[in-house]
């Protein structure tokens, strides 16, 4: 574990070296730097998911609902003020868009979690699923969006440099979170909620801090994936994206930030480093799943998984 | 003034009436027991105070205020810390973590300071980290406060589950069964753990055992329930002659 002054460091490294590293990024093979943006991007997701599913226990399958309000708030800010990549201006309407794309996420959260937080594990993870089924079900039917043909012509301002910086700071955020007095809090939730009770925790709102600053980094991951794309359909955050987190979670180790980030690399280059074998490429991705949870069902880092089943037994 | 006041409490379930009318008066500095057959409704009044349930009717008074229908996590703020039962450490927090849980409730800096790391949390933090390692070393496991705590030996689970409800700063202590389990030097040691406990951080102490030794051979008061209604109150003198009390235990006698 890195002391305090430590991390702080190797954030400030972080943002710099994404700075620096982003001059180059027109150098580079435009399929890669995809993938790249990708593994940036499923790495906030996995992280603030981590927060929800790993720290505190609460098991939601709505991520990807999050995701597409933040996505479609953000470009909507963008289009309607009309950015462009490469504007001075841009470089401020940019994080401020992704902001309020992840505020009106993080609100989202609020209004879901209250009411579904009571529940837990598996009412839980349905309730959440019907949740981000339902965000998407309503954009689909905003005319103004672009329904279900989607939101076309988004600015292309994501770049490496944006995506990476937000990696820096989800996690600096979320581990500096997990290591305080507070941290300890939510994973005391996570264990015995009865217990953390008595201890003076009021579970009920450490649950939705959890799941109001999961879904605001969800929010912010779907500004950015977006303005990258540049192209949006409410069918991307469908539930399979929902359930593509919660694997790089589950893989990397419930609760081991260090595992989610690793899962969340490892999982997104796999897919297209299997492309060689074309069309057995799923299945070997498909099995390669099936033996990571066969041979470490605690996840390859973790211990929370096989807490969590017996969680549910007991 | 009496600190804790339970007035006519009673617990129903559906049909069965776990408590019935039970009233009791705790002072600052007793050290109470509370004894009972299995299913006498120990544990249920337990819940009653600490809020796990909400009476059905009657009223909890603690320190002059109502408790009456509060939750677990403001009753702990008024004063009330209890261990439980069946112990419940946080199975994936370390000695020192589990009891770093109870500082929660009194930090004085928002969550965005730990966030950010500002200057308050640090100071917060230094302290509680102090307070905790000290508090560890009173009660002899600071050489294991990195260790996982559901991995040490059953009578020092027990007293991190102690060090984790003294922790929050109580006034009252509630100690469900802290003998269950333990084996004969064990209960001794207990014994004088928990009257150091009351010593040191001069608190009042409620306990249920079942344990008669350590029950006799500690609380200055003891209160008797069967089928959730107290029988008998008084010492520990008192309450062996008690011929209710007999009963409750070991049957009526037959006459001959």
């Amino acid at each position: 574990m890195m002391n305090a002054s430590g991390k702080k460091w190797a954030f400030i490294a972080a943002i710099v070296l994404s700075f620096v590293l982003a001059q180059f990024q027109g150098e580079i093979n435009p399929y890669f730097l995809q993938i790249i943006i990708y593994v940036g991007i499923n790495t906030i997701l996995a992280s603030s998911l981590n927060l929800i599913n790993g720290f505190t226990g609460q098991f939601s399958l709505g991520h990807a609902g999050f995701m597409s309000l933040g996505a479609y708030t953000a470009s909507m800010i963008t289009i309607t003020f009309q950015a462009t990549p490469g504007a001075t201006s841009s470089y401020v309407m940019f994080p401020v868009a992704l902001l309020v794309g992840g505020i009106v996420a993080a609100v989202a959260g609020v209004l879901v979690g209250i009411p579904s937080l009571r529940l837990k594990g598996d009412y839980l993870a349905i309730t959440t699923l019907g949740l981000g089924e339902i965000i998407r079900v309503i954009i689909q039917n905003l005319d103004f969006v672009g329904g279900a043909r989607g939101l076309v012509g988004i600015p292309k301002l994501s770049d490496f440099f944006w995506v990476f910086s937000v990696v820096a700071i989800v996690i600096f955020m979320i581990s500096n979170m997990i290591h305080s007095t507070y941290g300890k809090g939510f994973l005391a939730v996570r264990d015995d909620e009865v217990a953390a009770q008595a201890m003076g925790i009021n579970t009920t709102k450490y649950k939705v801090i959890a799941f109001v600053i999961g879904a605001f980094f969800a929010g912010v991951a779907g500004g950015l994936y977006a303005h990258f794309v540049s192209y949006i359909t409410p069918s991307q955050f469908g539930f399979i994206k929902s359930i593509e987190i919660v694997v790089m979670v589950i893989v990397g180790g419930m609760g081991n930030t260090v595992g989610v980030i690793l899962a969340a690399i490892v999982l997104t280059i796999l897919p297209e480093a299997l492309r060689g074998v074309a069309e057995y490429r799923m299945v070997l991705y498909s099995l390669m799943l099936v033996v990571i949870m066969i041979s470490r069902p605690q996840g390859l880092f973790g211990t929370g998984f096989k807490r969590f089943f017996k969680k549910q037994a007991a | 003034m009496s600190l804790l006041e339970l007035q006519d409490c009673t617990m129903k379930f559906g049909g069965l009436t776990a408590v019935s009318g039970l009233s009791v008066s705790i002072g600052k500095s007793d050290l109470i027991g509370m004894i009972g057959p299995n299913g006498a409704g120990k544990t249920t009044a337990f819940n009653m105070i600490t809020g796990v349930y909400c009476p059905t009717s009657g009223q909890v008074t603690f320190n002059g205020s109502n408790l009456t229908g509060k939750k677990p996590y403001d009753i702990v703020a008024t004063g009330i810390a209890r261990t439980f039962q069946n112990i419940r450490l946080f199975t994936s927090l370390t000695v020192f973590e589990n009891v770093q849980v109870s500082f929660n409730k009194s930090l004085n800096h928002g969550l965005s300071h730990s966030v950010l790391q500002l200057k308050k949390f640090r100071e917060e933090e230094d302290s509680v980290r102090r307070t905790i390692v000290d508090l560890l070393k009173i009660f002899k496991l600071d050489g294991v406060k990195d260790e996982l705590a559901t991995s040490l030996p059953y009578g020092d689970q027990r007293r991190v589950e102690i060090v984790r409800a003294l922790a929050t700063k109580p006034k009252l202590l509630l100690l469900d069964e802290p003998a269950a389990g333990m084996n004969p030097t064990e209960k001794v040691e207990l014994m004088k753990l928990i009257k150091e406990v009351k010593e040191r951080f001069d608190i009042a102490i409620l306990l249920i055992e079942h344990d008669m030794k350590v029950v006799m051979g500690i609380c200055e008061r003891i209160f008797v329930l069967d089928y959730g209604i107290k029988i008998a109150e008084g010492t520990p003198s008192e309450i062996q002659c008690n011929p209710k009390v007999i009963e409750a235990y070991l049957g009526e006698q037959v006459e001959t």
